[in-house]
């Protein structure tokens, strides 16, 4: 590797981590994407002098940018927000996906019997690899809702799953030690895959994002490992960075879910309770509603209202409705405030994208930790669209799943209003205690109907 | 071991060390985009991509190197674009703060 090369990537490995860094501050983030994005376009360019081209190789060179950069970009473009994780699922998959073939091809080129600081990191790569592109797919398509969300779990499964990581393990000594031949990187990849899927069928959708999160470590240690194989330093040093990071903010992620990294992999959580909540569903239980108007007068005539939204809202596409609302409320003198939970949404931060893309103001959007105290002063808390995260049963029982979570204290406000499609449970599948308080009063329908139903309700009152 | 090696275990060591430093103190909002951002930034294996890609020579490292450069060239663009699209709206955001606070 000449000189010049050597420094590009030195260049460009130096604007990912300055990326990174402006990555994590509300000020810089935006400008932090273009460095990082910037270092990547040095290191492509200077790699270019290290190619020794085929007329083939530079024929499928062609294609493959062209191809990837339309369906990239068009995919990026047109995705909703409200779709962003699957979306980040599938890029991120894509990623895990080329790791390993690159690996694949590596190993072909080397031939049989390839050095084992060659092999080593190629089979790492082809296993890590592959298991982030099918594990990937699957959480794209539970998000996507191509298949059910909750956790498909069957007898022993964990000890299945083990046995698949152990035989791979046993595969990888075998293939290292003894014979490498295409046959058995074939072989190996197949395994992988198949453990991708069954890593996270068992997880419920709720807790994809942190998945995700560990899938995106994941590429990011492929790509590192094939860094290894083709001995390049620009791939070793930006694969590592995102293994590294992407690690950390897999436990960042699961800390803000007041749970354990292994509960979320291995607790198939929100799918033993169904049974419960259902059951409890049939009970009978009364519950109280009221009509728009009436819950316009209630709005109206408010010192202080809270609302608390969830994904329901994003959903339904009913950011502007709530913004208009909030709007109406305020020239009527009353004081707004949006509660959002670390989790709202189906990512961490989820809730503030979608929230800011209908221009609501960034002073009305707190935080759970600056906004639970105000419950109690507050007239009405206004749930949209949102469950798991107001659920008491967070706080008072030690036998629910969602239990230590922290949750918005809606609870102690004067009065609740729930915007709910049904009695239907929330994503995590667990009953909600609330929705029978007898402060609670239900207003069913889709979102943007009922929010907008409640518009014209202020705007009569 | 060889020289090269050493070296690349350094930088391997040295990266993790920054990868986790540089980004422990993200608050909850950002959390998606930085996600987003990282996931751009391994879209890298672009590199390794048009390395093997180039060199092919055989109907399977053919195929293999087009289906890798196509994988990798979606992980990079894609997750460029995705992450400014979020991080844009920030922006829309902090603009409409400075405005009120005026």
């Amino acid at each position: 590797m000449t000189v010049a090369i050597t420094l590009a990537y030195l260049a460009a490995a130096v604007l990912f981590i300055l990326g990174l860094k402006q990555l994590s501050s509300p000020k810089g983030a935006r400008n932090g994407n273009f460095t990082a994005a910037a270092g990547m376009v040095i290191a492509l360019i200077a790699t270019i002098p290290l190619l020794r081209f085929t007329a083939a190789g530079a024929a499928i060179i062609g294609i493959g940018v062209v191809i990837g950069g339309i369906v990239g970009t068009v995919g990026a473009r047109m995705v909703k927000m409200t779709a962003i994780p699957q979306m980040v699922a599938l890029f991120n998959g894509v990623g895990g996906g080329a790791a390993a073939l690159v690996a694949v091809a590596e190993l072909l080129h080397f031939g049989n019997h390839p050095a084992f600081t060659v092999a080593f990191p190629s089979v790492f790569s082809i296993v890590i690899g592959s298991i982030s592109f099918a594990g990937s797919m699957v959480a794209f398509a539970k998000l996507q809702e191509l298949m059910t969300g909750t956790p498909i779990t069957y007898p022993s499964q964990q000890l299945v799953n083990g046995l698949l990581a152990a035989a791979i393990v046993g595969f990888v000594i075998a293939v290292l030690a003894i014979a490498s031949v295409p046959f058995s990187y074939l072989s190996l990849m197949i395994l992988a895959l198949v453990l991708g899927v069954a890593f996270v069928l068992p997880i419920g959708g709720a807790d994809m994002p942190v998945v995700i999160s560990l899938l995106n470590a994941f590429t990011g240690l492929a790509v590192a490992a094939s860094g290894f194989t083709l001995n390049n330093f620009a791939l070793i040093v930006a694969g590592t960075l995102v293994g590294a990071s992407g690690s950390l903010l897999t436990k960042l992620m699961s800390d803000a879910m007041g749970r354990s990294l292994a509960n979320v992999l291995f607790g198939a959580f929100g799918q033993l309770h169904k049974g419960g909540a259902a059951a409890a569903g049939k009970e009978g239980r009364s519950v109280r509603s009221a009509s728009a108007e009436a819950l316009g007068t209630l709005l109206a005539y408010s010192r202080r209202v809270i609302i608390a939204p969830g994904y329901g809202l994003a959903v339904a596409q009913a950011q502007h409705a709530v913004r208009e609302l909030a709007e109406l409320l305020e020239k009527r003198g009353v004081e707004v405030s949006y509660a959002i939970h670390p989790v709202a949404g189906r990512m961490p931060g989820h809730m503030n994208v979608l929230l800011a893309e209908a221009n609501v103001p960034y002073e009305q959007l707190k935080e759970m930790d600056e906004i639970n105290d105000e419950f109690k002063n507050a007239d009405v808390v206004l749930v949209v669209g949102a469950n798991d995260v107001v659920n008491p049963a967070a706080r008072s029982s030690p036998g629910s799943p969602i239990y230590g979570m922290p949750i918005l204290n809606a609870d102690q406000a004067k009065n609740i209003v729930f915007m709910k499609r049904s009695m239907r449970p929330g994503f995590a599948g667990i009953d909600n205690e609330l929705l029978y308080d007898p402060k609670t009063i239900m207003f069913f329908g889709d979102a943007k109907d009922s929010l907008t139903k409640l518009v014209n309700a202020v705007k009569a009152a | 071991m060889n020289n090269e090696l050493l070296n690349e275990l350094t930088f391997f060591v040295l990266a993790i060390f920054v990868g986790i430093e540089v980004i422990s103190k993200v608050p909850t909002i950002l959390h998606t985009p930085l996600m987003s951002g990282t996931n751009a930034i391994h879209g890298i294996i672009l590199v390794g991509a048009i390395v093997i890609a180039a060199g092919a020579n055989s109907p399977v490292t053919v195929a293999i190197g087009l289906v890798a450069v196509i994988l990798a060239t979606t992980n990079v663009v894609g997750g460029f674009v995705v992450t400014d699209r979020m991080l844009e709206m920030f922006k829309g955001r902090q603009q409409s703060k400075t405005r009120q606070s005026k």
